[in-house]
């Protein structure tokens, strides 16, 4: 479907306690990426933010930047989820035919807060909140069962940290850039067993905007604009326990219906270059088997065969991924940015040679309960 | 964490968590705080090209779009826009303690500024108080870069 | 606009003050079956979810995710959307997207909150600027007190305007809308004898807080042609949230994002001579106050015309354009709801489902929204797919 491309990007460059505030921070993507579309404000009909009060710190956290944003002047709304569900719900205003373009920012100051206090908080308050559960052992007991279930060992989760970190070196708006070994990643610190310091993505501050256009405008502006070519977003189960932790049905569901509206057929050989959600190690490989890009279970023996590596068939974070910046808001906003800029042959040294198709992926709530997809094509 | 109350009928669970944030004030807040701070000066922020001035200080200017950088100094008086002697009680979530009332917010427009602050007056019989009433700062003689502490209240210019 | 919409189905629960009967979950899903069952649908005929409240009313992170055992959710497409007070009505915007996209063919809306389970005024306290709002602005309450002093100050209305909005809502709740929260009928002297909360606000002029939740069904045009035998379709959507820093909104003696919002529903709906061509509104009257001076935004009269169109009674039940026949805000107020159920009620009495609180004849319909700093939302729904 050629009917809404992004014909603008921008991030801010990511780390712990940026002294910019919310607004700040909003204003300067905002602003560059009306710069790398070649727009003014007065160009853009409708906004969407993408805040969170409990990682904001604040009810009604999108008042903080709608004038930061331009969102005073035009129709605008929040999407408190991913920035990915941001984007689609952008999508759907230009798919409307009411609107022409589009800005969608997302932002987060993780610093701000404490963590573990707000991931708490996505647990039923009255069934599984006193447990303590937070974001990172609710993600070890994932590790735990994917493990376990499959075989997959933690020397290959370790893998993903390794190629990640590396693979942000050549990004920079990174948070962190590290040589690693797996050695490394095996004897940091535990934070609940499985998950090591190095298999967890860090504190991370900034933000990222996106700008859509429908087709008329974008093909004015632009030979060849990147476009969205299918979108699909899905929900698992709400209580860990009624979930087998291992499986990534949501994910299926979300791709399947994105694929489709795309026309893929065979995502691995499709796709060129994907960006997903890790927000830990282990996920990025099961979230490689919920996209179809290998069988269930095999997402260990895939990051072992080096085929996601930056010189693998498919390529996958060349930005470094969640792992090495993880502005929780802004991270899957983030992933659409970079694979915008992967196919327009802007990535730089990360750039993934001749990449056509790219896949961007977010995920919402505890152990990627839920995820949005986008596919985009030039 | 969760404290259970059992009565006849369905129960509930008491959630207390604290959830602490470290507001980062930003660049142009932080100038607004050092000079109430250190010179007892109310400062706000002019546009480049409409010219109008900010009180607090913000980075863009919401009508025409385009980034601020001039500083400028605004009256320590201005009038009195409109008020209310608040007398319900609430939680004051900055401290987490019951907020003592009743006390009088203000929204006032300092000379020299285009856009209006919001503080507290040291006036509670409202029939003391008219929209319209000229008013002036307070200064707090320990100041600590809290924009509520360091302007203690305003006062009424008789 | 590609894809026609109209909404097919409308559901709510019975407000009240506390519902300790329900968890969260139990709440939103006595609402989405009644919705699903007044349209004659099964959950199996929802494509998509959105859902909305405002988190720290019950402190509960990642709602869309949690909800899914109440909102039929599980392995469906399901977002949130949050913009304050107007949630409501942008989680209402946000299901009409959904369809008119095309991405999506039935779309179920969800608005939901249990204030009785946290402070309510702290918790909205906290949407102000921590550093240099938040300390001296009581919750919703004491912006909106203020800002009724000024427009009394200008245009010489009075307490008792806003006490004659205040009856006309708590009454049409009480005679008329069995789910409203608050249902006894009073008079303009209790209002006027109640006790101030911030002057000039006394307590019958202010919107209560409610646990409820309330679904609405969107469609597209030949699904809800199929579905029922009259949708209320939507012809035009509006919002506008134009302030951050809530100090700048006063003064505002009028709401232009009220004003701006309804010229783009307007515009896109065809409305030009609101008065003469609404049958009903139900519009979002959050204290007793705003029900004088927010009419003239909507072009319903003249700047400063509120009290005169108060005083004449023609917005009530037996007027010529009757506002809030389900008791409005002032009556029920499930924040995250709030804003839904003025979209539904406006639907239901396009729909001729409105039952004892039907306003006969009606035809065409607008729904506000109110929240945040000042903003404003707006639908213009008919049962007509356009306007005559």
């Amino acid at each position: 479907m050629d009917e809404v491309a992004i014909i603008g990007v921008a991030q801010t460059r990511y780390q712990r306690d940026n002294p910019a505030s919310h607004a700040e921070m909003a204003y300067e993507v905002t602003r560059k990426a009306l710069e790398d579309a070649g727009l003014t404000i007065d160009d853009i009909d409708n906004t969407v933010t993408v805040c969170n009060d409990f990682w904001d710190g604040r009810t009604i956290s999108c008042m903080t930047i709608t004038e930061a944003t331009g969102s005073h002047k035009v129709p605008t709304t929040n999407v408190e989820g991913d920035g990915t569900y941001g984007a689609l719900m952008g999508a759907m205003r230009l798919l409307s035919g009411l609107h022409e373009v589009t800005l969608v920012v997302a932002q987060s100051k993780v610093s701000e807060g404490i963590p573990a206090v707000i991931t708490n908080a996505m647990f039923d308050p009255v069934y599984e909140r006193s447990l303590g559960l937070d974001a990172i052992n609710s993600s070890a007991l994932q590790m735990r069962r994917y493990m376990s279930k499959y075989g997959i060992t933690e020397e290959q989760c370790a893998k993903v940290s390794v190629k990640n970190h590396k693979n942000a070196k050549s990004n920079p708006y990174a948070h962190m850039p590290l040589d690693i070994t797996v050695d490394d990643v095996l004897k940091s610190r535990v934070l609940a067993d499985p998950i090591k310091l190095l298999d967890t993505s860090p504190v991370s501050d900034g933000a990222c905007a996106i700008i859509m256009a429908v087709d008329e405008v974008a093909k004015k502006r632009y030979s060849k604009p990147v476009w969205i070519r299918g979108i699909g977003h899905c929900a698992d189960a709400y209580h860990l326990g009624d979930r087998d932790l291992a499986e990534v049905d949501a994910l299926v569901s979300a791709a399947r219906r994105a694929y489709s509206m795309a026309g893929i057929q065979d995502p691995v050989r499709e796709i060129d270059v994907a960006e997903v959600y890790d927000a830990f190690s282990y996920m990025e490989l099961m979230w490689m088997e919920g996209l179809g890009f290998c069988g269930r279970g095999e997402g260990g023996a895939m990051i072992d065969s080096g085929m996601t590596g930056m010189n693998g068939a498919l390529p996958v974070n060349p930005s470094g991924g969640v792992l090495s910046a993880h502005p929780v808001q802004a991270a899957g906003l983030a992933r659409i940015a970079e694979a915008v800029l992967q196919l327009r042959g802007k990535a730089d040294a990360r750039q993934v040679e001749g990449a056509t198709v790219a896949l961007a992926h977010g995920i919402e709530g505890a152990c990627g309960q839920g995820h949005c997809v986008f596919v985009l094509g030039r | 964490m969760g404290e259970e109350k059992r009565d006849s009928g369905p129960l509930s669970i008491t959630y207390m968590a604290d959830m602490p944030y470290d507001y980062h004030a930003g660049f142009y807040y932080s100038r607004f705080l050092k000079e109430l701070k250190d010179n007892k000066r109310i400062y706000g922020v002019k546009c480049p090209r409409c010219g109008k001035v900010y009180v607090p200080p913000r980075i863009v200017c919401r009508d025409c779009f385009v980034t601020m950088e001039e500083f400028v100094e605004v009256g320590n008086e201005g009038t009195l826009l409109a008020f209310t002697v608040t007398n319900f009680p609430y939680t004051d979530t900055t401290r987490g303690e019951p907020k003592k009332i009743p006390y009088t917010a203000a929204y006032i427009k300092l000379d020299g500024s285009d856009s209006n602050i919001v503080h507290c007056l040291d006036e509670t019989d409202e029939k003391k108080i008219k929209a319209g009433m000229r008013v002036r700062a307070v200064f707090s003689d320990t100041r600590t870069g809290d924009y509520f502490h360091d302007i203690d209240h305003f006062e009424i210019i008789q | 606009m590609k894809n026609r919409v109209g909404i097919v189905g409308v559901g709510q629960t019975h407000h009240k003050s506390k519902n300790t009967d329900c968890k969260g979950q139990e709440l939103i899903s006595i609402a989405v079956k009644r919705a699903l069952e007044s349209a004659d649908l099964t959950m199996a005929d929802i494509d998509a979810i959105v859902i909305g409240n405002m988190d720290h009313f019950e402190s509960i992170n990642y709602v869309d995710m949690w909800s899914v055992d109440g909102s039929g959710g599980y392995m469906k497409p399901i977002m949130k959307v949050t913009t304050g007070g107007t949630t409501g009505s942008a989680v209402g915007h946000a299901g009409f997207y959904h369809v008119a996209s095309g991405l999506f063919d039935t779309v179920l809306a969800i608005g939901w909150e249990q204030n009785s389970e946290s402070d309510t005024t702290a918790a909205i306290s906290t949407c102000f600027d921590p550093i240099t709002e938040r300390e001296f602005c009581g919750g919703a309450i004491g912006p909106l007190a203020a800002q009724y002093t000024a427009y009394m100050s200008k245009y010489g209305a009075t307490e008792e305007d806003a006490a004659l909005v205040s009856v006309r809502d708590h009454n049409n709740a009480a005679l008329y809308n069995p789910y409203a929260h608050l249902r006894q009928t009073i008079t303009v002297e209790e209002v006027m004898k109640s006790p101030y909360i911030s002057y000039p606000m006394k307590f019958l002029d202010i919107c209560p807080r409610s646990d409820g939740a309330c679904a609405v069904i969107f469609a597209g045009e030949d699904k809800a042609k199929k579905t029922v035998e009259r949708p209320a379709w939507i012809l035009g959507v509006g919002d506008c949230h134009i302030l951050v820093h809530l100090a700048d909104g006063i003064g505002l003696a009028n709401l232009p994002s009220l004003e701006r919002a309804a010229r783009e529903a307007y515009e896109m709906a065809g409305i030009t001579d609101p008065f003469r061509q609404f049958d009903v509104a139900e519009l979002y009257v959050p204290a007793s106050t705003a029900g004088v001076t927010w009419m003239e935004a909507l072009g319903l009269c003249e700047e400063g015309g509120g009290p005169r169109l108060i005083r004449s009674g023609v917005t009530n039940m037996v007027g010529e354009l009757p506002i809030n026949p389900s008791g409005g805000v002032l009556a029920t107020n499930p924040i995250g709801a709030t804003g839904l159920l003025r979209i539904g009620e406006a639907a239901l009495q396009v729909m001729g489902k409105a039952e004892e609180k039907q306003v006969e004849g009606a035809r065409v319909a607008v729904a506000t929204g109110f929240g945040g700093c000042f903003w404003s939302d707006v639908t213009v729904l008919s049962s007509s797919t356009q306007l005559d």
